[in-house]
């Protein structure tokens, strides 16, 4: 990550790590990452965006196997990426972890989970944040 | 004196898995002296996005779950560990964060070898008994290191256990502490050192042995109790064999020992070995067990606990958070070369 890069992933560690979103104060729709106003409401939701801690959970609207990764990543591949759609509605792409390559499936149920993101090289900060897995059927 | 004890607890293992044999096969030994001299048949392995930061959340997170504590009302976080991700920037800090216990928390990170986890739970008891935080955790956990080829590749693992430590519903009450110390050079990591030495044979008598057994019989002089008191005994295990043999040498039963035995199919999880070992028994613990606890670390020492569980460990939700046996079957294997890859072994300029 570039210089100047501390500061920004500081003041997203709320949404990276408990994925905090927000929530219009007069439509109701919930946004992540968190904005601060709705684009539908406009003037109509300044001062009324809620803080809203999402669960978490969601399912895989569609993926893909990335095997030609950008730099932090290189050693972790093969890996699926995928487009979460999270139950409260908001949309993430993350890693899947914890799931072989074969039994990525759309639709499939998941939950976030806390990972490293990537690492600044070996003196740099690290980066941690959410990937999801699946969830597991007792 | 006020009681203080274990409110809620999580635990987290990575899902990789590496064969004893596997690692034998790579450095020309011969597999099943190795796996049967060492009592260890396999070894969880971090993924490349896991370290201690991430285990200690996840263990965090699995003990609150458990509980109806609010995180604001968490006032420490002490993490136990010798593989901290960073050596200057405090696991805790990250762990407090992700938890939502922060700003009004007091953090620091602790590293004793082994045992730095136990001694994160006395810590809590401290300031929980004396009523300086309503609730501590106190987390072990350990992605440790081992050099290509040395015999602790065979053992050195990856996991750990989280225990929130306070005085109200109690599910397991520690009756008593103690702690046994000296200055003893069995194992250690010099300052910017990617892996551990250690003396060989005398990791054995001098060291690990001579601290438990001094521990464990000064708790039990102060608790009054003797071995056959106890339901279950939990000790440090570098490897398979140690607690067995330190659990005879001190009048325990391989049956006291059992439940709580996890280094032969997870390895040594080192600051997570004595505290995952207590989390597997307090998974199947009921009302009245007395549970005995002996921690080693390394440099050296050993802290020893005296347990009761309570009435409400029979009302604790374990089902919100996975069981230690449904994190050591949910597992995946890799061979020795993407471990190599995974654990940083391979030269990299």
């Amino acid at each position: 990550m570039a210089d100047g890069a501390v500061p920004r992933f500081w003041r997203e560690i709320p949404q990276r790590y408990n994925l905090i979103g927000n929530q219009c104060g007069s439509c109701s729709k919930i946004y992540f990452p968190p904005r601060e106003s709705c684009p539908y409401c406009r003037r109509k939701s300044m001062g009324k965006m809620k803080v809203l801690k999402l669960k978490g959970q969601g399912e895989v609207l569609t993926y893909s196997i990335i095997y030609n990764a950008p730099e932090h990543f290189e050693r972790q591949t093969p890996y699926p990426i995928a487009i979460i759609k999270l139950d409260e509605g908001p949309k993430v792409t993350a890693q899947i972890v914890d799931c072989k390559l074969d039994d990525v499936k759309i639709g499939m149920r998941v939950q976030s989970t806390f990972r490293k993101i990537h690492e600044d090289g070996y003196i740099g900060a690290i980066y941690y944040g959410y990937k999801f897995k699946p969830i597991e059927v007792k | 004196m006020k009681d203080v004890g274990i409110v809620s607890y999580g635990a987290h293992i990575p899902r990789l898995r590496i064969k004893s044999s596997d690692i034998a096969n790579a450095w020309g030994k011969n597999p099943e002296t190795i796996t049967s001299s060492l009592g260890v048949i396999e070894k969880s392995v971090p993924s490349p996005d896991q370290d201690v930061a991430t285990i200690s959340v996840e263990a965090a997170r699995a003990a609150l779950a458990r509980c109806n504590i609010d995180p604001q009302d968490i006032g420490a976080v002490y993490v136990g560990s010798e593989s901290h991700p960073y050596a200057v920037k405090p696991t805790g800090t990250i762990v407090g964060e992700a938890i939502s216990a922060t700003p009004i928390l007091k953090v620091a990170d602790y590293e004793f070898a082994c045992k730095a986890g136990t001694a994160a739970i006395q810590t809590c008891m401290a300031l929980v008994k004396s009523e300086m935080v309503d609730y501590g955790i106190a987390i072990g956990a350990d992605t440790s290191q081992a050099a290509p080829g040395d015999a602790l590749e065979y053992a050195a693992s990856a996991g750990g256990a989280a225990f929130i430590i306070g005085r109200e519903k109690i599910i397991a009450n520690i009756n008593e502490t103690c702690s046994f110390t000296t200055d003893t050079p069995d194992f250690w990591r010099r300052e910017g050192r990617k892996y551990p030495a250690h003396g060989g044979r005398f990791t054995g008598a001098p060291a690990y042995f001579r601290h438990v057994i001094s521990n464990a019989q000064n708790l039990m002089g102060s608790a009054n109790s003797k071995p056959e008191d106890y339901n279950y005994a939990v000790f440090h295990q570098p490897n398979g064999k140690f607690p067995l043999r330190v659990a005879k040498m001190l009048g325990f039963t391989p049956d006291q020992v059992k439940q709580g035995l996890l280094c032969p199919i997870i390895g040594n999880t080192y600051s997570g070995s004595t505290m995952l070992g207590l989390a597997s028994v307090l998974d199947i613990a009921e009302p009245g067990n007395r549970i005995f606890v002996a921690s080693y670390g390394s440099g050296a020492g050993s802290d020893a606990f005296d347990i009761t569980v309570t009435e409400f460990i029979k009302e604790f939700p374990h089902e919100k958070a996975p069981l230690v046996s449904e994190l050591i079957e949910k597992k995946q294997y890799v061979d020795y070369s993407t471990y190599a890859k995974y654990r940083d072994l391979l030269y990299e300029d």
